[in-house]
């Protein structure tokens, strides 16, 4: 990617809360993020982090009678957020393309692959149905189905997963959209089938120059694919950077804790990192002080900012809170006691 | 499929067996002979025991039983001792009566139903919902031989709006006068049993459609920008609408069996009044065939849901 | 003598069709498999979806019935269920299953199941069994008052580790685990898998470990086999597959494997496409002629891979 890309989506100040119980909770609290042509950015985190309300918050499928989305998400001028129903129809699946995680139940079971791509393209497209057709096979053609005018024909549960997963695909570029969200596209598939659905997303990337959110909780997957990342915890945003920053100098305590507990790293034998503590519910969630601290609990109270911000420690590096600054793990003690943060700050 | 299907009939030729010898034996067990209503003082024991000689009551259990069964199988049930006329005659007439109730009870049930499911599910939550569901629960718990017996004593005999008895009247004349006086006779009953019987195909169209809602397959026409009203007609309906297709093959035959209730208390000449008839006259032979066909009509009917199923289901094949 | 010795193991299932519904075809799920496990060691078995890994641990755990072949437990066969009573075979061998929702019954409390196995095959008093429970709690490191909930009260890991603590109840020689952390976090998975190798440690346990995970299976286990349309593709030591696959599934799942090394991708991308048009281009090569693969053949004193007959003294030599 070339920061000198056409900025796609800018996001600002995003919050979007749940109701539960009569209560509004931030499951997005405070996001700001942009998306550029041609970039790969990852959005990483646990389960429960606020990724995937993060993306629904984009493609403005909240049930607003128990979501409440503020703050800006712009789109060539346009700000997604409480935009009328009948615009945004306009922008879903023409504009914004979107992957789900289970391609067997994103499929609707009663009807052809066929249909269900070209349902796209009746809506934003003037092709007539030979076109249309003639459009649905060019598309499983280009990701990768052996027997495009078979495969039109089939249903859902005719194809394999990777096959089903191609035909997500195929529905989400149909109408060549410049946004991409794909919300963990290889979660539910094995290692060679991934692989196989990343090299399509980079190259179909590369074909119509989208810019792609991709959100996964797999760091391999987001060191293979991504040009820029985004760490979430609970809600916000606590590092961010270009995949190099990010992977090579990780800074926040709960980024590197995540690379830590990895058993790829080539030690065998030893015991695995574990993050202390389980990730809060929307409910029981702290929203005060840096929500990160309760899993680090050796780290003094002094180290962390009272109201946690994001520094940039680098151009487009940006760590949340300042305890990154003094953070080790129990096992460094005598790195810490010697005053020397790991990897913090040693620029670049 | 037609293998299949083929394969299911045969299949149902034993279960029809078993069916039948139980049925007979039941028939058997039962108190009680056509001929014990004919004794009165007048009549001398000699008379009954050769009339029931005379009608084979006295062979062993298992040859009457194949006789039965071999008249059975090319249609003829016998004699109704009641009725003194052949049984199969008698239950064609009240077949097509039933026919006729049954085809407009089923319009009615789910032109009343679909709709009242649809915004059940659609408004889920809403006074919309509240109110069907509340008019679901009273017409479930409502018992309905009292509904039938208010509404004749009502419009039938009070009002004088419709018929109180029969399948045609006597003096209607030419083909379209025919139908038209048998309409008459069907209306009120059907609607009554259109009114009472939809709440099962309510219930299961609603939550059909509040579960499909959630689905991501939904999620995904959304993302694509289907409008609110197609995603709903061409994903959320369609897939809710599967559980009453299939269901559709036994509703049929379980209306085709007639309608209890609703034949004797409008005194309606169908198969559900001859069953209560027999049942009262100990009409054997008339009970016994009715049971069977019952029967039979189970088990076409589940075969009719499992075919209807393969059909509208890409998912279930039945090869 | 190994603990397990699976030898020869065919799990065939009937696929059947027209008029008479009789059996036309077999689905090969398992189709002649070899492989022995130790005592204390942890044993991996990888491979794609369908690669018949389930079949195989459900068949040693006696979940599955075996269509031909023998399972061997400290020499005893074991593979019909009435050889598996006589030596109490079903209270030393456990399973983890993948899915742990699913697995834990939704109506029973914590104790009741977690106490299932040991009901089962130990005779205990109520007081007896209740600490016995709270005793496994406290391996898995959940608090003891857990025994009064419900499964869905807990977190996919807690959840996971209450499944170690079934399997664990009733001191198993051997826990046949099916993909435990596929469906878990990272920092979840890392607890679950600390802890069970800390329990293996501790009681000398055995492990089947499922996965299609290369990086967890090579954290955790010595020896593994790779597994690919019902047979074994190639077996050796972590060593062996690793650092010296052979067989190109073998290559081909390697290369798949995302790394977390920025700087490196450009270079392992062109590695898994250059890895994956050799398989695709040469497929007739290492599969034979139905498309199954071929019989492992040994290459070192550990390493054994299925190679084209023909292959197989080039490589020997190019090895030894
Ligand atoms: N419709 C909803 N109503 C209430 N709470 C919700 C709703 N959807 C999500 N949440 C909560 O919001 C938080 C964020 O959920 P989200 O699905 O965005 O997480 P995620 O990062 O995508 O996790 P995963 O990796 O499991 O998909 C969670 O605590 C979740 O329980
Ligand atoms: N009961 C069954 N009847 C027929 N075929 C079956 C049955 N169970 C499994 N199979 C088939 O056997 C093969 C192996 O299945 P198995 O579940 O062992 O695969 P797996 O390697 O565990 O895959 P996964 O990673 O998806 O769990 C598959 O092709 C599967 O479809
Ligand atoms: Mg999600
Ligand atoms: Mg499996």
């Amino acid at each position: 990617m070339d920061t000198s890309d056409e900025l796609l989506l800018d996001i600002q100040h995003l919050h979007t809360a749940f109701r539960v119980h009569d209560h509004f909770y931030d499951a997005v609290d405070d996001i700001s993020l942009t998306l550029h042509k041609n970039e790969i950015l990852a959005l990483v985190g646990e389960s429960g982090s606020g990724k995937s309300t993060l993306a629904t918050s984009i493609i403005g499928l909240h049930n607003p009678r128990n979501t409440k989305v503020t703050g800006d998400i712009m789109y060539n001028e346009l700000n997604l957020v409480g935009l009328n129903e009948a615009l945004f129809n306009r922008i879903r699946g023409n504009d914004i393309g979107m992957i789900f995680q289970d391609p067997l139940s994103a499929l609707n079971p009663l009807m052809r692959i066929g249909e269900q791509i070209a349902e796209s393209l009746v809506y934003h497209t003037k092709l007539n149905e030979k076109e249309r057709e003639a459009r649905v096979l060019q598309l499983l053609e280009q990701v990768g189905i052996p027997d495009p005018p078979l495969t039109a024909h089939q249903y859902p549960h005719e194809l394999s997963g990777g096959m089903r997963q191609r035909v997500m695909i195929a529905i989400a570029i149909a109408c060549k959209p410049p946004i991409i969200i794909a919300d963990e596209p290889t979660t539910a598939l094995d290692v060679t089938i991934q692989a196989q659905i990343l090299d399509l997303l980079e190259d179909i990337q590369k074909e119509i120059g989208s810019g792609i959110l991709l959100i996964t909780h797999d760091l391999g997957v987001v060191a293979e694919t991504a040009d820029t990342v985004a760490v979430m915890y609970s809600g916000q945003i606590v590092e961010q950077g270009s995949v190099y920053q990010v992977f090579e100098h990780p800074l926040h305590p709960y980024t590197r804790s995540l690379l830590r507990s990895m058993p790829q790293a080539d030690s065998d034998d030893e015991e695995l990192h574990v993050i202390q503590g389980t990730v809060p519910s929307l409910v029981n969630m702290q929203r005060t002080g840096d929500r990160f601290a309760p899993r680090i609990p050796w780290m003094p109270a002094s180290s962390h900012e009272e109201h946690p911000v994001l520094h940039e420690v680098e151009p487009g590096h940006l760590v949340r809170c300042t305890c990154y600054k003094t953070f080790y793990f129990p096992d460094e003690k005598e790195a810490a006691a010697a005053g020397a943060p790991q990897n913090a700050n040693e620029g670049e | 499929m037609w293998k299949t299907i083929l394969r299911r009939v045969i299949l149902m030729i034993p279960q029809i067996i078993i069916l039948s010898l139980f049925i007979f034996l039941l028939a058997k067990m039962m108190p009680g002979d056509p001929f014990t209503g004919l004794i009165t003082p007048n009549t001398s024991p000699s008379q009954i025991a050769k009339l029931r000689q005379e009608a084979g009551l006295n062979n062993p259990w298992y040859v009457q039983y194949v006789s039965w069964v071999g008249r059975a199988f090319h249609g003829d049930f016998g004699m109704s001792y009641a009725m003194q006329r052949p049984v199969t005659e008698i239950i064609g007439e009240r077949a097509v009566n039933t026919l006729y109730l049954a085809i407009l009870s089923v319009i009615i049930t789910y032109v009343i139903a679909i709709p009242f499911g649809v915004w059940a599910g659609r408004y889920e939550g809403t006074w919309i919902d509240t109110s069907i569901q509340f008019y679901n629960f009273i017409s479930m718990s409502t018992p309905s031989f009292v509904v039938y017996l208010l509404a004749i004593a009502a419009f039938g005999f009070g009002l004088k709006w419709f018929p109180t008895s029969g399948s045609v009247s006597v003096s209607a004349s030419g083909f379209f006068g025919i139908i038209a006086s048998r309409i008459y006779h069907i209306i009120l009953p059907s609607i009554l049993i259109g009114i009472l019987t939809n709440a099962s195909t309510v219930q299961y169209l609603r939550s059909g459609i509040v579960d499909n809602k959630l689905e991501d397959y939904v999620k995904t026409a959304r993302s694509k920008g289907v409008p609110e009203r197609v995603v709903f007609n061409r994903h959320i309906l369609r897939n809710s609408l599967l559980p009453i297709a299939a269901f559709f093959g036994n509703v049929i035959t379980g209306l085709l069996g007639g309608a209890i209730f609703a034949e004797t208390i409008f005194s309606y000449p169908g198969m559900g009044k001859l069953f209560i008839d027999s049942v009262n006259g100990r009409d054997y032979s008339v009970m016994t065939a009715l049971v069977l066909l019952y029967g039979i009509l189970t088990l076409l009917g589940n075969l009719l849901s499992d075919i209807i199923m393969s059909i509208v289901d890409p998912r279930i094949r039945i090869d | 003598m190994s603990l397990i010795e699976i030898k020869d193991l065919n799990i065939h299932y009937p696929i059947r069709s027209g008029f008479f519904n009789r059996i036309t075809d077999y689905v090969y799920a398992v189709d002649g498999i070899n492989f022995d496990i130790e005592e204390g060691e942890t044993y991996g078995l990888i491979g794609e979806s369908g690669s018949g890994k389930s079949t195989t641990g459900k068949a040693i755990v006696g979940l599955e019935k075996v269509t031909s072949g023998q399972i061997l437990y400290n020499g005893q066969d074991v593979t019909n269920r009435h050889e598996r009573k006589k030596i109490k075979y079903n209270k030393d061998v456990q399973m983890i299953f993948q899915d742990s929702m699913s697995s834990l019954n939704p109506r029973k409390r914590i104790e009741d199941i977690i106490a299932e196995p040991i009901r089962n095959f130990e005779s205990m008093t109520d007081t007896e069994e209740r600490d016995r429970v709270k005793e496994l709690l406290d391996i898995v490191g959940m608090p003891s008052d857990s025994i009064y909930k419900y499964p869905h009260e807990f977190s996919g890991g807690q959840r996971q580790r209450i499944g170690v603590a079934r399997a664990v109840a009733t001191h198993p020689k051997l826990i046949v685990a099916d993909e435990p952390v596929s469906a878990l976090d990272l920092s979840v998975q890392a607890q679950v898998l600390n802890f069970m190798k800390q329990i293996q440690k501790e009681f000398n346990i055995s492990y089947l470990f499922i996965s299609h995970d290369l990086g967890v299976v090579k954290h955790m286990c010595r020896n593994l086999a790779i597994m690919h349309r019902g047979r074994l593709v190639e077996v050796g030591t972590r060593e062996d597959i690793y650092n010296n696959p052979q067989h190109i599934y073998t290559k081909r799942l390697l290369a798949a494997i995302p790394k977390v090394n920025p700087s490196g991708r450009e270079a392992d991308k062109a590695h898994r496409r250059e890895v994956e048009r050799e398989f695709q281009d040469h497929q007739d090569k290492w599969y034979d002629k139905d498309g199954k693969v071929f019989p492992l053949q040994q290459i070192t004193a550990t390493h054994s891979v299925a190679l084209p007959p023909d292959e197989v003294t080039q490589i020997k030599s190019e090895v030894g």
